[in-house]
């Protein structure tokens, strides 16, 4: 069997299918009982809180770490026991920058293509520095690059050998906002070409942009779906309320806090949001300040971020 | 808009292409190297200031050191001679040869530092008067050793031989000792000093390069993208070996010719035979160093292993101390030390023009324990993370 079987037969519609993931480090688990599936051409929004095991999912998914218990399969092959095969067909851009600093940006790129043992490396790697816009830098050493190119070096690096999937730790981390737009952009014309992307990130623009999201906290996989699914599936009642100019609201934050009913208050800009999930006991936790001339209410969706900051609450009181 | 990925994917070459691999590793290594200034000077800079600092010989009392004797004939004298020999503890007769060619075979494997001929007729010349000549031959390659102990040898003898009441007139040594010195006559250190700083300071630079090249990658976050690759450990280790068995040469190459131009040492042996066995030499400290590289959590680590394997290295290889001269259990320590055997093997070499046969238990040694030192290095190479 090739890489191209596997990579046809076993996979053809789910690139990533795991069960039941267990990490332990030091006999502390930092990912627990983790199973997802993602779709051929999806794009995987992988969010959480720092230090809640992405970083560690990901380097599992890849065969960089061998998982505690459980099993699965990326790209159709085994992740324990296949992860050669995997490690040709996947493109792995790491949190921190992780090319050869002392290596000019075309020798870095000459390397990988060299190692997936492309034809003509040199010519790879000229054709990948005209397609980043770093003609002229070829010569530049690495490490010498701004944060920005260097991001899109490491981007580049990895989508050099037209991998299967990406697995992207904080792709736009530091990255400005017309750089992420582009990146996104680009990520989503691949995407409709059959590329799997899953990708980490901290940003709620850039988890809105993604076919399904999961979010992780403390090791636990705690919702995952489409944005609407994940949003509708927190069942929050969620309240904005505002003053004029947004005076007073940091006592009013206070006050609500502590009010049984009300799960979250999270200041946005001029207004608060105020969410709960039992909806008649946020009415009855906030019917008395709804009298308030100087307030103004209005009930509204719950957005991704309220969710989320709903659910690292929740998991946080769960894994204390 | 820019594209971050080929619209048509690049071909791929068919097969494994484990060398492919290995020469991307290799080139990469190669401009690493040039790139890091330091390291570079380093590479010239200590064979130049070794050769300088041990221009000076260290001076040492020997014992035991192995010995020879052919006896042409045997009696009550001769028996004598060997006990008076032995006495003075820097001798010990290890081997009892019949004829000259084993002599000569003894010394040139350097399985005997000397060799003690007493002619035929020795005693009845001695009664006569005739004042007859014993013949010892020593390998003076390392003068420190064959110095101290032939210096002393005439007046130790002459004290023994004294009580001895078949020996008429006493007072007078009653036969001539003729000393030859072999390969060095005339006892110059830098002679033996030479080609023993070839081999401590390809050990000293091997060792370093290879330990921090894995601990370094690790450190600057490298290896995660590396492991994440299709390259193989052994791809790894060869790509990170092979750039510096070149250097390794250079550096000998460096030492060899400062010692011939400037302290007139001779090279008698054959130069083809000596780099084959410097690169088994060289491969050897490569692995080592590497392994320890796969060991150690950080280049300080790595550095601090590398400095613990290098002091047994100076002290117990026979640089410093004659090999011969040291208690057993150090000669065992020391028979485990690449250095030990590429010692001897260069010696030989460079000044009593040894071939492959005289040198084949110091080949193979070298042989297996580089073989025992990449198979570890390879095995501890972590292939995860985890
Ligand atoms: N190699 C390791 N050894 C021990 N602990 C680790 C290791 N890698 C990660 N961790 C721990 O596992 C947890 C999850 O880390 P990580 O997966 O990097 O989180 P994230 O990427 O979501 O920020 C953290 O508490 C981290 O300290
Ligand atoms: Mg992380």
């Amino acid at each position: 069997m090739n890489a191209q079987d596997g990579a046809q037969n076993g996979a053809q519609d789910i690139v990533i299918d795991v069960h039941h993931l267990t990490k332990k480090f030091d006999g502390k688990a930092v990912v627990r009982d983790l199973s997802m599936q993602v779709k051929r051409g999806t794009i995987y929004g992988f969010l959480g809180p720092n230090g809640s095991g992405k970083t560690t999912t990901i380097r599992m998914l890849c065969g960089l770490l061998t998982p505690d218990e459980g099993e699965g399969t990326c790209l159709g092959y085994d992740i324990r026991t296949e992860t050669d095969k995997i490690k040709r067909q996947v493109g792995y851009m790491t949190q921190r920058f992780s090319l050869y600093q002392d290596l000019s940006v075309r020798e870095n790129l000459e390397f990988i293509a060299r190692i997936y043992g492309i034809a003509n490396p040199a010519a790879a790697a000229r054709a990948a520095i005209e397609r980043l816009g770093l003609s002229g830098r070829e010569e530049q050493i690495a490490g010498e690059l701004s944060g920005g190119w260097k991001q899109r070096l490491a981007l580049g690096a990895c989508t050099l050998p037209s991998p299967q999937l990406l697995l992207l730790d904080e792709p736009t981390a530091g990255v400005d906002p017309k750089a992420r737009r582009e990146f996104w952009n680009e990520i989503h014309a691949l995407a409709a070409d059959g590329l799997t992307v899953l990708v980490s990130t901290h940003y709620m623009d850039e988890a809105e942009r993604c076919h399904e999201i999961a979010y992780i906290a403390y090791g636990d996989l705690l919702v995952h779906g489409s944005v609407e699914h994940v949003i509708a599936s927190a069942h929050l009642s969620t309240y904005v309320v505002s003053t004029a100019e947004g005076a007073g609201l940091s006592r009013l934050s206070d006050e609500l806090a502590g009010k049984p009913g009300v799960d979250m208050v999270a200041p946005f800009g001029t207004s608060l949001h105020v969410s709960g999930r039992d909806a008649a006991a946020l009415e009855a936790a906030i019917a008395p300040y709804r009298q308030r001339k100087d307030l103004d209410w209005k009930r509204s969706e719950p957005s991704l971020e309220d969710v989320f900051i709903d659910l690292m609450g929740k998991a946080r009181d769960n894994f204390q | 808009m820019t594209h971050l990925i080929p619209t048509q994917a690049p071909r791929r070459l068919p097969g494994d292409g484990f060398w492919r691999k290995t020469w991307a590793m290799l080139l990469k290594e190669f401009i690493q190297l040039r790139r890091d200034r330091v390291s570079f000077a380093m590479i010239i800079m200590i064979p130049l200031v070794q050769l300088m600092l041990f221009g000076y010989a260290i001076n040492t009392m020997p014992r035991d050191l192995p010995t020879a004797v052919l006896m042409q004939e045997r009696n009550d004298l001769t028996r004598s001679i060997l006990a008076a020999l032995e006495n003075t503890k820097f001798f010990k007769v290890t081997r009892l040869p019949r004829t000259e060619a084993e002599v000569d075979q003894l010394l040139a494997s350097g399985t005997v530092l000397f060799a003690v001929e007493i002619p035929a007729n020795f005693e009845r010349s001695v009664r006569r008067g005739d004042k007859p000549a014993m013949l010892i031959e020593a390998d003076a390659t390392d003068p420190v050793a064959s110095g101290t102990a032939l210096g002393a040898l005439g007046q130790v003898l002459q004290t023994a031989l004294s009580h001895d009441r078949d020996v008429p007139d006493s007072a007078a040594m009653p036969f001539e000792i003729r000393t030859h010195a072999r390969y060095n006559p005339a006892g110059v250190t830098q002679l033996n000093i030479v080609p023993g700083l070839v081999g401590t300071i390809l050990t000293m630079t091997m060792l370093i390069f290879t330990a921090l090249s894995v601990t370094r990658e690790i450190e600057r976050g490298t290896m995660e993208s590396l492991l994440a690759m299709p390259i193989s450990p052994v791809e790894i280790m060869l790509g990170k070996i092979v750039p510096y068995i070149l250097v390794g040469f250079v550096q000998a190459s460096l030492i060899i010719g400062i010692g011939v131009s400037l302290f007139g040492v001779p090279v008698v042996g054959n130069l083809g035979m000596l780099a084959a066995l410097s690169t088994l030499f060289i491969a050897a400290n490569l692995s080592i160093g590497y392994t320890f590289s796969t060991i150690a959590q950080n280049q300080l680590q790595a550095m601090q292993m590398s400095m613990m394997f290098f002091l047994p290295n100076i002290l117990l290889s026979g640089f410093m101390f004659p090999f011969a001269g040291m208690p057993v259990w150090a000669q065992y320590v020391g028979e485990a030390l690449p250095l030990t055997h590429y010692l001897r093997i260069v010696r030989s070499i460079m000044l009593k023009g040894a071939s492959l046969g005289d040198l084949r238990y110091d080949g193979f040694a070298l042989f297996v324990l580089m073989l025992i030192a990449m198979t570890i290095a390879v095995t501890r190479f972590r292939r995860t993370l985890d």
